[in-house]
């Protein structure tokens, strides 16, 4: 058994931070939409709004640090070994057979990993972001040219974003458990040491 | 160990964070909610007659230190100082009865309109002209230029004892006389001296006399007019409130030559332009929300600020109409109207609540109190049906038609009480029908129960000759609230709007956040994160039998 450091102080706070977040917003919001009462809809809109800030604010710290420490080389993505995953995925994991994917600290994420970040980064986090905006800016549109957007279509838009994250949500949270043990990347994400083979 | 506590601390930051935020909100819109709205101390409104501002004592004035006869001659004495005052006066709607729509140019007024309440002034003046301000219009002959015909009365007194009596075609009773009719209590002499010596400005119980009473008795017609507002409580109306704000009407009615501004034939609907400066008006309506609130008014909350653009200020801050305790008419079916008892007496037969629910000289009545407004886009066009409109009997009459929808800059979606009931038209000339109710004379409906003949006397007056052919058409009419304004904290919440069937529900063309108005989004979003949900449940599933089997 092996121990390496991979996950720093800031980046734990970071992703504990945003999974809190994130649910947090899910509730909020899909009650905004109208899904289910929870807080009450006058609340639920304050609380997403408050939170849209604080995860913004969280993002110009994850931003500078991620460009700061180099670690933003992490997400580039590569179709190497990405079938290997998928096959470990589909038999591998259910016969013990060995994870094909070695961490490092250079390299803390298996291309499958990647391939969802980078999909986070460029389609569902700017779905999200440029609609709540727009969502949360809507009548002073006309300043950025987009005066006469229906706000219909901004919802739209912001709800397609919300379902793509509840499913990330919980494909992210079950593959938290598809480490080289059940355990082992919750562990590294709680502490920053992850067991490896 | 150390490194625990300090994901645990961010953690508890983090959750802080979002609660103190949260609770901040909270706290601001409790206090916003405790803060008492009079900012203006009660002292200096200016409604209160016992402290007049006024730097005239009428009393000492030797013009009016005489036994007047008559209100004509009460007028004469006005116009020995106010020399121009009659000339203003007969420039107003409120003298002619008339108005010429701006955007159609046709003749409306209360002189031209047919509504569905009592319907029409025409032939019925001697009655109607209780509300005219003016004296002796009893029929097409009355002279509109007579300076002395001016009623400056109905407007100014302060003594709450003078009142214009229906049937004496706009005079109030110079003798003792029964009033109600039949009801064996009298009205003493009006005491024009006392009258003339206390004139003042114009106040709630002037305004009121008449606009409280609109359709034929108290809270009848508007539903946000009644008599609750001479003296309301803060609940009822925010700015009237008499130990608050305490407005009079005139506060936002503002006036200039006795011309009276605010509208219901050429309401203005929205306004973009904010807050009126003093001396800065111009063309626009200074009795508008807008006028002294400015469009985006909303301090604690600014979200609230961007519905501005579609939403009325009235349709939030009014969330009902009737707020007070008088019940307002819903309907008036004048189609059983006439039915006599056995010795072929008229007869009246209350509610449950007291009020007349049928009458022969009109029909049935429904009423109804706190009432839930519609809601319907409005540019401030209306559109009436006049008489000669084409009128067949098949669909319902809009006897006034909002215009506007949801495309038209122009238009924000309003709160209506919508009148409705039946009324007489003529099925020959197709239009809605003028018809004679009230007088001593054999043709008045109200007095002999006989359409044919109430029919032919009202229809003469138009110089239409009745065809001889009536029947009943359903009728609407859309009455834009815009009173009893509620303090803030009785205004609309977000969520009487944005939850499903909703407040404006009905309302097309806008999206609401809120109303689950998405299904077909939802179903499929739904589809793809259970389908997830069940994947991983089977992944895992497999998982843990496979790792037993191996165990």
């Amino acid at each position: 058994m092996e121990r390496i450091y991979i996950f720093k102080r800031f980046e734990r706070f970071w992703h504990w931070s945003q999974a809190l977040l994130i649910m947090f917003m899910l509730l909020s919001g899909f009650e905004v939409h109208g899904s289910f009462t929870l807080f009450g809809f006058e609340n639920a809109v304050a609380y997403h709004t408050i939170s849209a800030w604080m995860i913004i604010t969280l993002w110009i710290f994850a931003v500078f640090w991620t460009f700061t420490t180099g670690e933003w080389k992490q997400y580039i993505p590569s179709m190497e070994k990405v079938d290997a995953m998928i096959k470990y995925y589909i038999t591998g994991i259910f016969t013990n057979a060995p994870h094909p994917f070695k961490q490092t600290r250079l390299s803390k994420h298996n291309p499958l990993q990647k391939l969802a970040y980078i999909f986070v980064l460029v389609v569902i986090n700017p779905i999200i972001w440029f609609s709540g905006w727009a969502y949360l800016f809507y009548n002073d549109l006309a300043v950025v040219g987009l005066q006469g957007l229906p706000l219909e279509w901004i919802a739209y838009v912001h709800v397609i974003g919300a379902y793509m994250m509840l499913v990330f949500f919980i494909a992210h949270v079950y593959l938290g458990t598809a480490g080289h043990t059940p355990t082992s990347h919750i562990k590294a994400m709680i502490t920053g040491w992850e067991e490896t083979d | 160990m150390k490194k625990q506590r300090y994901i645990i601390g961010y953690l508890l930051f983090l959750i802080g964070g979002v609660m103190v935020s949260s609770a901040g909100y909270a706290s601001a819109k409790a206090e916003t909610m405790q803060k008492p709205a009079a900012a203006i101390p009660a002292t200096t409104a200016n409604t209160k007659k016992a402290k007049s501002n006024s730097t005239a004592d009428h009393s000492k004035f030797k013009e009016l230190d005489k036994n007047f006869n008559s209100g004509p001659e009460v007028t004469k004495a006005c116009l020995t100082c106010h020399t121009e005052a009659a000339k203003q006066v007969h420039a107003t709607k409120h003298w002619t009865w008339e108005f010429i729509n701006p955007a159609t140019k046709r003749k409306l007024g209360k002189k031209n309109v047919i509504n569905n309440f009592c319907t029409s002034t025409k032939t019925n003046e001697t009655f109607c002209s209780a509300c005219h301000v003016g004296y002796g219009w009893k029929d097409d002959k009355f002279d509109f230029t007579e300076e002395a015909a001016v009623d400056c009365l109905a407007c100014h007194d302060t003594t709450k004892s003078y009142k214009k009596i229906p049937g004496l075609s706009g005079h109030p009773n110079y003798k003792k006389m029964e009033w109600p009719p039949h009801s064996g209590k009298f009205r003493p002499a009006t005491d024009l001296k006392k009258i003339a010596q206390n004139v003042g400005q114009t106040s709630r119980d002037t305004c009121g006399g008449c606009h409280f009473y609109g359709g034929g008795g108290d809270a009848v017609k508007h539903g946000d007019l009644d008599s609750s507002l001479k003296q309301p409580g803060k609940y009822l109306d925010v700015h009237m409130d008499a130990k608050g704000l305490n407005f009079s009407c005139g506060k936002c009615h503002l006036s200039d030559s006795h011309e009276v501004s605010g509208s219901r034939y050429a309401p203005t609907s929205i306004d973009k332009k904010g807050a009126i400066m003093r001396g800065k008006a111009g063309e626009r309506n200074p009795t508008t929300c807008v006028a002294c609130h400015d469009n985006a008014p909303h301090k604690e909350y600014a979200k609230l600020n961007d519905h501005t653009d579609k939403i009325a200020c009235q349709t939030c801050h009014i969330p009902e109409f009737a707020r007070g305790p008088r019940e307002t008419k819903m309907t008036w079916d004048w189609s059983t109207a006439g039915k006599l008892d056995e010795k072929g007496h008229p007869i009246k037969i209350n509610s449950s609540s007291g009020a007349v629910a049928y009458d022969s000289k009109k029909g049935d009545f429904t009423y109804d109190r706190v009432v839930i407004p519609e809601y319907k886009w409005f540019n401030g066009e209306v559109k009436f049906t006049l008489f000669g409109d084409k009128v067949d009997g098949s669909d319902i009459v809009k006897i006034n038609d909002m215009m506007g929808g949801p495309d038209d800059p122009n238009a924000l979606i309003w709160p209506f009480k919508v009148f409705r009931g039946k009324q007489p038209y003529d099925v020959g000339n197709q239009t809605l029908a003028v018809f004679h109710t009230a007088g001593k004379d054999e043709a008045a409906f109200w007095g002999n129960f006989d359409w044919e003949k109430s029919m032919k006397a009202g229809m003469a007056s138009t110089g239409v000759e009745y065809s001889g052919k009536m029947a009943f058409v359903e009728t609407e009419m859309s009455w834009p609230i815009t009173h009893m304004v509620a303090p803030k904290e009785d205004a609309l919440t977000c969520a009487q709007c944005h939850k499903e069937n909703g407040r404006l529900s009905k309302v097309a063309g806008i999206y609401q956040p809120g109303t689950n108005s998405t299904p077909i989004l939802d179903m499929l979003g739904s589809i793809v994160a259970w389908l997830t949900l069940l994947g991983v449940i089977i992944h895992g599933g497999i998982r843990v039998i496979q790792s037993r089997k191996g165990a």
